[in-house]
């Protein structure tokens, strides 16, 4: 939990992704479009990935991968990132916070 | 019915014949009773035959106690034993043919329940006859849906979201065509017809749980609308290229915003595509890995995981085609909001109507 706090407070805009979601890669694509560089996090190449996964759950992230941080608090998963899209919002805030 | 099975049944009450001459009476009585309960009125025409010696019985079968106390009065003359063994006979001979009742019930009830799913399918083909116009496109639905009964759950429930569809497409056309429709009542079909389209969405999403190749091939469509099909449905963007003509007259702030909707839903739809192109590959190379060993388990175990994956992204493009609608009718005016809906289930219609015409048309002879 400690690990994510510090990851999501060092990183404007965090991703934690696994190198087989292919959502995952979706969102990364998308920011990528934003020209945002977001810092991902591939739990299953890491070695407490597991305790992660855990604690993101703990943390009420809806679930599935991906879990998108912006200027350190939980944004959500691909529907969140989709909706606030859509709403024309997400530009903002990860201008914001982009390195 | 499968006659065969009614062959069977009547046969064994051959051998019972000979067991005594109580026998055939007490059967004949309880086949009597069936023929009340069902309409396969062939077995009692088969038992007759099967038993020529019990002709002048036949008659006495709804006499049945009348003829049981002529065999009485002459059995009282015979020797004890042969009685108690006569009754004992008797009593299993009745209880032989209670199970084989229980038996023929049985097989009743299970050709009673394939009765039902025939008729099932029989009018999801029709329908989809309705919309394609040609018995070839019907085939492969009606295959997939005998496959697999929550595939069939769903093309029902699609084909009645269909025809709710059209029922609010009238209502909303009289109401916009009359003057009298205040911005109230245009409100609540737009409402309406909004939670129309999330209905179909949760309808896919649960279809997507048992088949979600099917799901993807869009085969509860008609062929029109599978050509502008991607990821399991119609593309947002096209949404709004279909609708923008009709919205008019727009203000400056509206255009500006649903500028940024059509490019925000391009994007998100490149990403979601871009994401699809790789699950393609690593699905392909799961299922191809290790070629040529005979045992492909582990393969086609690795690759039902990747099948989840599949299920996520039809669930993002159906909620990326339900955010797009929502944020068009907070553009837009209630009015504006109803004239886009109107036109965009009339878009839909003249899809269908295409794929029935085309299939349809007169062909020339070459």
């Amino acid at each position: 939990m400690e690990r994510i706090v510090k990851l999501a407070s060092e990183n404007g805009i965090l991703i934690f992704s696994k190198s087989t979601c292919c959502l995952c890669y979706a969102v990364q694509i998308l920011f990528k479009e934003l020209r945002v560089q977001p810092r991902i996090v591939e739990i299953d190449t890491i070695p407490d990935g597991l305790e992660i996964e855990k604690a993101l759950k703990r943390l009420g992230s809806s679930g599935p991968l991906p879990s998108v941080f912006i200027g350190g608090k939980l944004v959500g998963s691909t529907n969140e990132v989709m909706s606030l899209h859509l709403s024309g919002n997400l530009v903002q805030l990860l201008r914001q916070h982009a390195v | 019915m499968n006659p065969t099975m009614m062959n069977s049944t009547s046969t064994q009450f051959v051998p019972s014949r000979r067991m005594g001459i109580y026998e055939p009476i007490h059967q004949m009585s309880m086949w009597g009773d069936f023929k009340g309960n069902n309409c396969l009125d062939a077995s009692t025409p088969m038992i007759l035959e099967v038993d020529p010696k019990l002709d002048n019985q036949s008659e006495d079968t709804s006499h049945g106690t009348v003829g049981h106390s002529n065999k009485y009065d002459q059995e009282a003359s015979k020797p004890p034993d042969k009685v108690l063994r006569r009754l004992a006979q008797n009593r299993e001979a009745a209880r032989k043919s209670r199970l084989r009742k229980k038996a023929y019930v049985q097989q009743l009830e299970s050709s009673k329940l394939r009765l039902i799913q025939l008729e099932q399918e029989l009018g999801r083909a029709r329908q989809q006859g309705m919309y394609t116009g040609s018995a070839l496109d019907a085939s492969p639905l009606s295959y997939a849906g005998s496959m697999n009964p929550g595939i069939a759950t769903f093309e029902l429930e699609y084909g009645h979201w269909v025809e709710e569809q059209d029922r609010q497409l009238a209502d909303l056309r009289n109401a916009l065509q009359s003057t009298e429709t205040g911005d109230v009542e245009l409100r609540i079909f737009v409402d309406g017809g909004l939670r129309h389209y999330c209905d179909l969405f949760k309808m896919k999403a649960t279809a997507a749980k048992t088949d979600v190749f099917y799901l993807m091939s869009g085969m509860w469509k008609t062929s029109g609308e599978r050509f502008f099909f991607w990821i399991g449905g119609f593309r947002p963007s096209e949404l709004l290229k279909v609708l923008l003509p009709h919205l008019e007259p727009l203000t400056e702030q509206q255009r500006l915003d649903l500028g940024n909707l059509a490019q925000s839903c391009q994007q998100a739809e490149d990403a979601l595509s871009q994401g699809m192109d790789r699950l393609h590959q690593i699905l392909g190379a799961a299922i191809a890995k290790q070629l040529g060993e005979g045992n492909y388990l582990p393969q086609v175990g690795a690759a039902i995981e990747k099948l989840d994956d599949l299920a996520r992204f039809v669930g993002q493009a159906d909620h990326l085609r339900q955010e797009t609608l929502q944020q068009i009718s907070r553009i837009l005016t209630t009015r504006q909001a109803a004239r886009g809906l109107l036109a965009l289930g009339e878009y839909f219609q003249r899809l269908r109507a295409l794929s029935s015409l085309w299939s349809s048309r007169p062909r020339e002879s070459s």
